[in-house]
Order: structure tokens, then C-alpha cells, then sequence
């Protein structure tokens, strides 16, 4: 920047795929004071419609970027700044954004991860990752989902971390096959993205029979598990929406998904048609209606859960750091469940269903760093830690890759508490 | 995100995967290979707008060149898919239904009625319909209606890549016969499309773009000039909701009467001429389905009650452009009492 008084906001990246975002609305004008967390703007991309928070305090001097404009990853969209930044000096800096929004996305603009493959007991296995150094991090979704569930955190975390995301068998772009649906057949698929990594050692976060698959790899080889981020984990209890599964697993038509779908989230305006229409396209796809019945399966003892998490980590013998995240308003998998996983930092999440990482990836984010900090430190005393970046790593947005700044949602009031090796219930 | 391709590379990509996942489907057509009967020039062409390329080699004495007889090629597609084939036979252009119309909708189209549902016609007729090639009138015109018209037929109109493909394959899995409208205009249209197999069903309409003053209801081609009006509109502050019906038989009602109910405004954008058309037809299911709900007379968008014109200066104004939907639009919501 032209002044170093003059903090910009940038278009943030959200999925590794983004290259460019447009504005629907300004939720501030120009001369708003806001606060960190406030709401700036509305931005839509080819995926998702959110809401940009302000990660920095201040004057909002300059709205650069029109409603409606395209505007690449990481162009600044606006100017915060003290009134005793004269107008000269904004303009200089608007005129200096506007070149970039202007020039668009180069037609070489990296930063797009390929899809790799790997081949696992005949199956072909999609995953994508960012990030050069650092620890080993592997994203496993859930039932339905794919590697794309995880676009909010992915690139944030890969500013410090290598962060993969895995499609499991009959998911996403890897083979629809799962055979008999087996929990070991997603497992196997865990294990050989691990193997094609050269990954010794990685941290795994799972969501829903994602945290079960997790797990699963973990009991089979503890010592390559460095730890276990488990998001709203299937297992830790009978009780289990089963009109969710056999709704989504059956539903034929847009009208038919999008009320089973908008279970998943607390604001279910968060459920859009763009959202539905790729959920449809991906269940349209050959071989995913005959995958997801055959998951259920696995997945179903009538209308309890089948899977038993709690046997399997306790197979683990506490050999890994383990952290249970649940939204507080989740309606498939009960919160409650998380006092079922022993042993466990337990994290809640105030206006967040099923899929917390989706709703409050900014809490997600910083739970996944802090068991990370708590797995480095887990030979010395719980005390000589040192704290996290507080709250919703604000670090590790400034120093995001593409200039990412900010989260898709409000932000929460939830105060994250320092790493402890005691069980904490947070409220 | 998907790979992006074109809708002829779309189209090709479904009918190969359809040969390669079922040996009961075959190709057949005025030049599919492509100058049969003379070694070297085979599938040289891949039909006229080069659709079925690549796919002569790919699957052997499968992919059939024919006469230059409607009437007999139509015709043999039908008995075979009655003997248990499911042929995919290419009616180059629309305009020459003439010949072969009897074995479509006196045949064909009646074979599962007339033999109490024991008989299955799995038969597609591909063909190219639509103005802007400077093809002139017997070769140029949009005559889905017509087919509409039929009970025992199924019409499909993809606008997009992705629409193709699923719609094409659903088509080929299909066991009544399927007329699959391909705009001659969209061909080189690039967009999103999975590599792997996917049926899209049909009678679900596709809501392109959502928006609460106007809905604009529209198929094929003319689902982008809706598109481009839209955007134009929106930026004056009118949110046009586009539907695109993408088969109009079986039709969608509840898409577009939903959606109508919401906005109180209708507008249908057809290619098709004004009488008897798409345009008539949704203008007539509105009217009579969700009379209650409009605010405005019904604004039509077609082509005028003539021939296409040969002539380039004429052609570009008898194809409906986004002015002219816009202008519609903007009178459907500046009506008063």
C-alpha cells in the first residue's frame, strides 16, 4: 500500500478453485467505523454466496469494487483508514486497485491445486492440497459431502500447514464403488492418500463418518496419527437423524433435497439453489445413488448408528490428542454426543448445525490449530504452552495465502479457550 | 470444478459412453461415419456439424451411414428399437420431418399405447433445429411445437454443455422415443460438464437465474438472450427469474406456476413462431393455472408468423434478440390498469 495507514480489504479466497468473487451488496458506506467481525459485504462466487467480515478496525474510507463486479482473489475492495489519511493519497491507492480489478485474473494465475490420484484397491482416489511446508493435515467429509466441503478452511490453514482434502470412495470425483459400504473401505482410502502423500505422520480432521473413518485409520496405526480434529463425529451414540440419511440418499428432485439438506445448517439461508443444484449433479452422477444406499448400510442399525467411535478410540489407548468439535444446533448428530468422546478437548459452537466448518470456519480453524499446538506440546507439561492466535486465527488470515482476509460469516462472541490437556467443555 | 467443454463435444462424450456402457446402442444417420463406401474419407464429417466424430472408429459396424432417405433410415431406427436396439438415428435438420413424419408420430409414437404397453420404442431422433446459419427456410426452423403436439413422444431442448450430455443420455436409457432438439448456434457453446455419466430426468425444469419482479420462461437458444436481457434488466433493478424448461414433454407445470404465483409477471421468450408455439402453450398454462396471481397481461417473445428469411439483414431481426425481451419485460412491468 501506497501509506502504511491505509489497511486494505481484499476479495478473500474461499476454495482453492476461487479465482474471482463479486459483490452483491456493501453492508457498510464510505465513513462507517466497523469493528473486527463487523459485516462489509455480501460476495458471491461460482460456489457459494457469504457474507466478508472486517478483519481489521477502522474508517471505511474508499468502496472500490462495484456491486456486481468481478474482482480476482486477493484485489482490494475497499480502504480502511484514519481520517488524517488525506484524499490524495486514497485516491492513489483506489487508482492503484482499480488497475488491479481492471486486469482481471491472468489466464496464468496459479494457485489451483491439481487433482491428484492415487489407486486404492482398484478404486480411483481424488485429493487436492495446498500448502508447502509444515505438518501434515488431511480433510475427510462426510456422508454426501466432498473435498469441496471443506473450501472455507483449506486455504486458510495452508498458510502454516501442507492441508489436504480427500474425496471418499462413491464421493466427489473419486469411484462411486464402495462395495459393501464397509467403514474400512473409506479407511483403506484414508490410508492410501496417506501413503501417496509420503505423509509419516498427519493430523486428521474428520466430519460426521468422516471423524469415524478418522478414527478408523487411527486404531489401525496410531503412531502415524499425530492428531484427531473430530467435527460433529458419527459414533458416539445410538441417537442419529436417520430421516436425514435415507432423505438425502433418496431424494430425486430439487424439491425433494432441499428440505433435507437445509437440516444441515442452523441459518438455513445458507442452503442455496447454486448449493442443492451441485448436490444434485453430484447425486445424478452414475453409481452415486447405488454408493450412498450402500453407506447407509453401514452407517444405519434401523434408526440408530451403527458405527461405534467410542469403541474404537478407545482401541487407540490415548495414544493420540484427540478434540471434539460440535455446533450446538446441530439436528442430524445430537451435540450432547460430545461428552460420549473420553478423553477428548471438547469444543462447542454457538449458531452452527451439522457443519460448523461451513457456518463458523473462523472456530473451526483456530480448534484444528490449537490441537495441532496441543500435539507438538504433548510431552511437556500442559501449562508451558504457549497460547494460540486467540479467537478466529487472525494470524493466520494476514498472512493468508492469496491475501485471504476474513470469514464467510458473522462472527461469534465465543471466547476459545488456551490448549488444555484437561477436558474442556467450553459454556 | 469440472472440465469445460463444448455442447458438441458434450454430445459426443453421451453418445460414447452410452456405446461403451450398452452394445445395444447404436448411431445411424445422413454422414454419422461419414462418406461411406469410400476408404480413407471415413468418418471424415461425423454428421454435418461433426457431432458423432471419432465414434466410427471407436465402435465398429456400429456407427451406420445411411441413403438420403428420411423415410427409410427414420423408419428403420423405429423397428429396430421395437427388435431391442436402442438407435440414436440423426434427422440432419428438423425441416425434413416431412418425409419421415409418419413413422415418427403415427409409429412410434403410438407402438406403447396401441399394444397395451407390451411394446417399447427406445429409439432417439437427433436433429438440428433453429436460425442464424444462414440456412434460409428449409433449413432454419424451430419446429419442437409440432412434436410437442404428440402424446407418446418425449421433447428435449438442452441449452447448455451439461444439459446435453445428461439429457442425451437419459434419452438413449429411455424406452419411449425421445426427440432431442440440438440448437445449430449452441454447438461451440463451452461450459462445465462432469466427465463421469450422469441422466438428468425429464420434465424438471432448470432455474437459470433467480429474481422476484418478472419471471421469463424460455428453452434452447433463447435461454441465453433471456439471460443477457436479465442481466441488462437487473442492472436497471428488475430481477427476472429465468426459467428454462428443457423438456417440453413432459412439461414442468409446477416450476413455472410456482415461480409465476412469486413474481405475478410472465414472460415467454420461444424461437418458435407466435401461433401454436411453447410461447401460446405456457401463456395458456399460466393464464388458466395461476390467473389469480398475475399483475399484468402475459408478454410473449417469438419469432413473426413467416418463413425464415434467406436474406443476413432480415434473419438477425427475425431471431428474437434481448432488446426485444427487455422491452417486454420492461412492458409487462410498467402495466397499469
Amino acid at each position: 500500500m501506497i501509506d502504511d495507514r491505509i489497511v486494505p480489504v481484499t476479495m478473500p479466497k474461499w476454495g482453492l478453485s476461487m479465482r474471482l468473487g463479486k459483490i452483491t451488496a456493501w453492508v457498510v458506506a464510505e465513513g462507517d467505523e466497523v469493528r473486527v467481525g463487523d459485516d462489509l459485504a455480501d460476495i458471491e462466487t461460482e460456489k457459494i454466496t457469504g457474507t466478508l467480515e472486517a478483519a481489521d478496525a477502522g474508517t471505511v474510507r474508499r468502496l472500490i469494487a462495484q456491486v456486481g463486479e468481478d474482482v480476482p482473489v486477493s484485489g482490494t475492495i475497499a480502504l480502511i483508514a484514519p481520517a488524517q489519511v488525506g484524499d490524495d493519497v486514497l485516491d492513489a491507492a483506489v487508482a492503484e486497485a482499480r488497475a488491479v480489478i481492471d486486469a482481471g485474473v491472468p489466464d496464468d494465475a496459479g494457485g489451483v491445486p491439481e487433482v491428484e490420484t492415487v489407486d486404492v484397491g482398484g478404486r480411483k482416489i481424488s485429493y487436492a492440497g495446498a500448502g508447502a511446508d509444515g505438518d501434515v493435515i488431511l480433510l475427510v467429509h462426510g456422508y454426501g459431502g466432498d473435498r469441496n466441503s471443506w473450501l472455507f478452511l483449506q486455504e486458510p490453514l495452508a498458510a502454516k500447514y501442507r492441508v489436504y482434502a480427500l474425496d471418499l470412495p462413491g464421493h466427489g470425483t473419486s469411484a462411486k464403488d464402495v462395495g459393501d459400504g464397509a467403514l474400512d473401505v473409506l479407511a483403506d482410502a484414508v490410508g492410501g492418500v496417506l501413503d501417496a502423500l509420503g505423509a509419516a505422520r498427519a493430523h486428521l480432521v474428520g466430519h460426521s463418518i468422516g471423524g469415524a473413518v478418522a478414527l478408523a485409520v487411527a486404531v489401525r496405526d496410531p503412531g502415524r496419527i499425530a492428531s484427531l480434529t473430530l467435527i460433529a463425529p458419527a459414533g458416539f451414540g445410538a441417537e442419529i437423524n436417520a430421516g436425514y440419511l435415507r432423505g438425502f440418499a433418496d431424494a430425486q428432485t430439487r424439491r425433494e433435497l432441499k428440505p433435507v439438506v437445509s437440516q444441515l445448517f442452523a441459518d438455513e439461508s445458507l442452503v442455496t439453489r447454486q448449493l442443492v443444484d451441485d448436490l444434485l449433479a453430484y447425486k445424478r452422477l452414475d453409481g452415486v445413488d447405488e454408493a450412498l444406499h450402500a453407506l447407509l448400510g453401514m452407517l444405519l442399525d434401523g434408526d440408530a448408528q451403527r458405527p461405534d467411535s467410542a469403541a474404537a478410540l478407545a482401541a487407540t489407548g490415548g495414544a493420540v490428542p484427540v478434540t471434539v468439535v460440535w455446533g450446538r444446533a446441530d439436528r442430524i448428530i445430537p451435540a450432547a454426543q460430545a461428552e460420549a468422546v473420553a478423553g477428548a478437548v471438547r469444543r462447542l459452537v454457538d449458531r452452527a448445525g451439522h457443519m460448523p466448518h461451513m457456518e463458523r470456519p473462523g472456530e473451526v480453524q483456530a480448534v484444528i490449530e490449537e490441537t495441532i499446538a496441543r500435539a507438538r506440546l504433548r510431552l511437556r507439561p500442559a501449562m508451558e504452552a504457549t497460547p494460540p492466535a486467540r479467537g478466529r486465527g487472525l494470524d493466520a488470515r494476514r498472512t493468508g495465502i492469496g491475501g485471504h482476509r476474513g470469514w464467510p460469516r458473522r462472527r461469534s462472541g465465543l471466547p476459545v479457550s488456551p490448549p488444555s490437556d484437561q477436558h474442556v467443555l467450553v459454556h | 470444478m469440472a472440465r469445460s467443454i463444448t455442447y458438441r463435444e458434450a454430445l459426443n462424450e453421451a453418445l460414447a459412453q452410452e456405446m461403451e456402457r450398452d452394445e445395444s446402442v447404436i448411431v445411424m444417420g445422413e454422414d454419422n461415419a461419414g462418406g461411406a463406401g469410400s476408404p480413407g474419407e471415413q468418418d471424415a464429417w461425423g454428421g454435418v456439424l461433426g457431432v458423432t466424430k471419432g465414434l466410427y472408429h471407436r465402435f465398429p459396424g456400429r456407427v451406420l451411414d445411411t441413403p438420403i432417405s428420411e423415410s427409410a433410415f427414420i423408419g428403420a431406427a423405429i423397428g429396430a428399437a421395437t427388435a431391442g436396439l436402442r438407435p440414436v438415428a440423426e434427422l440432419m435438420f428438423v425441416d425434413f420431418m416431412g418425409v419421415c413424419f409418419d413413422q415418427i408420430y403415427n409409429q412410434a409414437a403410438k407402438f406403447r399405447y396401441m399394444f397395451g404397453g407390451k411394446a417399447v420404442t427406445p429409439v432417439v431422433i437427433r436433429t438440428m433445429y433453429g436460425a442464424g446459419l444462414r440456412a434460409a427456410a428449409q433449413h432454419s426452423q424451430c419446429l419442437y411445437p409440432l412434436f410437442t403436439h404428440i402424446p407418446g413422444l418425449k421433447v428435449v431442448l438442452p441449452a447448455t454443455p451439461y444439459d446435453a450430455k445428461g439429457l442425451l443420455i437419459q434419452a438413449i436409457r429411455d424406452n419411449d422415443p425421445v426427440m432431442f432438439f440440438e440448437h445449430k448456434a449452441l454447438y461451440d457453446l463451452a461450459g462445465p460438464v462432469p466427465e463421469e455419466s450422469y441422466a438428468l430426468p425429464f420434465g424438471e425444469a432448470n432455474v437459470v437465474r433467480e429474481g422476484g419482479d418478472v419471471t421469463i420462461v424460455t428453452l434452447g437458444r433463447m435461454v441465453h438472450t433471456s439471460l443477457s436481457a436479465a442481466e441488462e434488466l437487473g442492472r436497471d433493478g428488475v430481477q427476472c427469474e429465468v426459467i428454462d424448461l428443457r423438456t417440453t414433454s413432459p412439461l414442468d407445470e409446477d416450476t413455472v406456476l410456482e415461480s409465476v404465483e412469486g413474481t405475478g409477471r410472465l414472460v415467454v421468450v420461444d424461437e418458435s413462431h407466435p401461433r401454436c408455439s411453447m410461447a401460446t402453450d405456457i401463456s395458456a398454462l399460466v393464464a388458466r393455472k395461476a390467473f389469480g396471481a398475475l399483475q399484468a397481461p402475459i408478454g410473449m417473445v417469438t419469432a413473426p408468423h413467416t418463413p425464415v428469411p434467406f436474406s443476413n439483414a432480415l434473419e438477425d431481426i427475425y431471431i428474437p434478440d434481448a432488446q426485444r425481451v427487455v422491452n417486454a419485460v420492461k412492458t409487462v412491468t410498467g402495466w397499469s390498469r
